[in-house]
């Protein structure tokens, strides 16, 4: 039996063959899109391919922010610091060429070995992360560069310093930011989309999710501690609140999901790298041509209706 | 700080043949400050503040309205917004049987109580939420509801009066329940566009999700004296860090210190302030 966003799906498939052309998007890509979405959707995950998804995400080869910054961008120039008290390094930001056309990127980085690690705090952020992140965000919405973030963290740290410097706020603001924003966005969760930390720079006009990532309220060893009283349910936990890719585009908290070659994208960065560039810039190439208080509309109206209610 | 054991009467006698598996548990009533303890009818006279100590105990969401606004001039909006089980969540227990576990244990539909109200004669909106209800967690209902909040704050042309009192995102409602973050975020970006503005008053505990999204996105924000606002809860900070928390680890008087809230309010003072706010954001 069909599932019902599979219905969804479907409806709004049949809606837009036959819709006249709108305000010049490309309807053809649209429907492609679409009907690939579908296909993916016909399986559903089993237990055991949710929680290689979360074994995947966290994979120690598994390409960084940086990693695909090299393979994508051209003459990329990093931005440093929050112009107030620090440059966290769990999160990147800067300024480079995409297919010929310049963006701005932000995005966690984790690091691979101890040192590296140490540095980028295992990707999680402070309050001036999130702060950089939003004098990026301005910078482009000031030039009129499209904005590409790459989500990869654990979650925001959780520390006294960044509780004292304000974390809770930093992350509010930060989505407030790219609410406001006029500019192309698109985001795509390219490892661990944890909680907060993850959806401060994840609010735009599409947003994707590599077929391996993971996009979660809370870790699956944290939900297992409070839920089930142990943190070593945390596969069950991870099988409870669906983190996966299929689930999150069944609920539609994102809008596509970027292949990855056999095996996970720690197996081919280059190949995983090309489709991320494809899926970027087949997204950009859907919300180029809005108007930019259109564009700013739409995004809003569509987190606008995220959730489900019980039927009155 | 008082001592606990200051001024108790002794009871031993009374408590000697109680059982060895004693709650831990104090009673709600006794004052986690001071010891005291009070009948149910005193504490409410005193808005729920301890005489003794000044204690901030929690207010639920019915009694806090009635506290804030005019008698008779609250009217409740969007009160048959229910949670629906998108995931199929079944930890130890369905989602479903705690959904309905709550709402009889507190005669509400989930953590949040919205609708329009005047305080000292000053119209406004009030969005309430309320602890007791599945620990204050938001999901769809309450992002639903605090968004609809702020479309008819708007439409009205009046402030929104956000009293928040939240552990965070619902884990049961999964990553619809972290979309109630922008989306919140989203109806505030509109209410400001359309000129409105937003008061948010964070009460004992405001953490997680609530607390990165809109309660710290007020025009003015302000804190209940001893209230815990921080993104991590201080076990998970200690956990995870092995850092010594301070003492005022995340409370109110540490977030006023660091510049993050603009004013720390007893709760007596609190209805007088939001009139006083009200009256200033008003059009000239």
């Amino acid at each position: 039996m069909p599932s019902e966003a599979e219905m969804r799906l479907r409806e709004r498939l049949s809606k837009l063959a036959g819709m006249k052309l709108l305000r010049g998007t490309k309807l053809s890509g649209e429907l492609e899109r679409l009907q690939d979405q579908l296909d993916r959707l016909q399986a559903e995950p089993s237990e055991e391919e949710i929680w290689r998804s979360v074994e995947l995400a966290r994979h120690q080869d598994r390409p960084y922010t940086l990693d695909y910054v090299e393979r994508i961008l051209d003459d990329f120039f990093e931005l440093h610091g929050d112009r107030g008290r620090a440059d966290d390094r769990a999160i990147v930001t800067g300024l480079g060429k995409l297919a010929g056309r310049t963006i701005v990127l932000v995005g966690h980085q984790k690091g691979r070995d101890l040192k590296e690690r140490t540095k980028r705090n295992f990707g999680m952020a402070y309050p001036e992360g999130y702060r950089k992140a939003m004098r990026a965000m301005a910078l482009a919405e000031r030039h009129g560069f499209p904005l590409v973030t790459l989500v990869d963290t654990p979650g925001a740290y959780p520390g006294v310093a960044a509780e004292q410097h304000g974390q809770g706020g930093a992350i509010a603001r930060s989505q407030a930011a790219m609410v406001r924003l006029s500019v192309p966005t698109v985001a795509c969760v390219i490892g661990e989309g944890g909680s907060g930390g993850a959806v401060a720079i994840a609010v735009a006009d599409r947003v994707l999710m590599q077929e391996h990532a993971i996009y979660s309220v809370i870790s699956p060893e944290g939900c297992a501690a409070i839920l089930w009283r142990d943190a070593g349910e945390a596969r069950k936990a991870a099988a409870a609140f669906k983190p996966d890719a299929a689930h999150c585009l069944e609920l539609g908290v994102i809008d596509a999901i970027v292949p990855e070659p056999k095996g996970g994208a720690h197996t081919d960065p280059d190949s995983a790298a090309k489709l991320l560039e494809e899926g970027i810039l087949g997204a950009l190439e859907q919300i180029d041509a809005l108007e930019p208080d259109e564009r700013r509309r739409l995004r809003r109206e569509k987190y606008r209706v995220m959730g489900v209610l019980a039927p009155a | 700080m008082s001592s606990p054991d200051s001024g108790r009467v002794d009871v031993s006698v009374e408590t000697k043949r109680a059982p060895d598996t004693a709650p831990e548990k104090s009673h709600p009533n006794t004052c986690p400050g001071c010891g005291s303890h009070y009948r149910d009818d005193e504490l409410a006279q005193t808005l729920r503040v301890c005489p003794q100590c000044g204690h901030h105990f929690p207010v639920g969401a019915r009694e806090r309205i009635e506290q804030l606004a005019d008698p008779g001039s609250f009217a409740e909006e969007d009160a048959e917004l229910r949670s629906a089980d998108p995931l199929g969540f079944f930890d130890l227990r369905p989602y479903a049987e705690r959904l309905a576990e709550a709402e009889i244990a507190t005669g509400l539909g989930d953590a949040i109580v919205c609708g329009s109200a005047t305080v000292e004669g000053e119209g406004c909106r009030l969005s309430v939420m309320d602890f007791s209800f599945m620990g204050g967690s938001m999901g769809s209902v309450v992002g639903e509801k605090f968004a609809r909040a702020c479309d008819s704050a708007s439409e009205g042309g009046v402030p929104l009066v956000s009293v928040s009192a939240s552990g965070g995102a619902r884990m049961q409602e999964g990553i619809l329940a972290l979309m109630q973050l922008p989306k919140t975020v989203c109806a505030i970006e509109e209410l400001h566009d359309s000129g409105g503005a937003l008061f948010s008053v964070l009460t004992h505990p405001t953490t997680g999700g609530v607390l990165a999204s809109f309660a710290s996105l007020g025009d003015v924000v302000l804190a209940e004296p001893g209230a815990l606002m921080s993104f991590a809860g201080p076990r998970v900070v200690a956990q995870t860090t092995r850092e010594k928390l301070p003492d005022d680890f995340g409370l109110a008087e540490s977030n006023y210190r660091f510049g993050h809230v603009d004013g720390i309010v007893p709760r007596a003072e609190l209805r007088p302030t939001i009139s006083r706010l009200l009256r200033l954001f008003k059009e000239n």
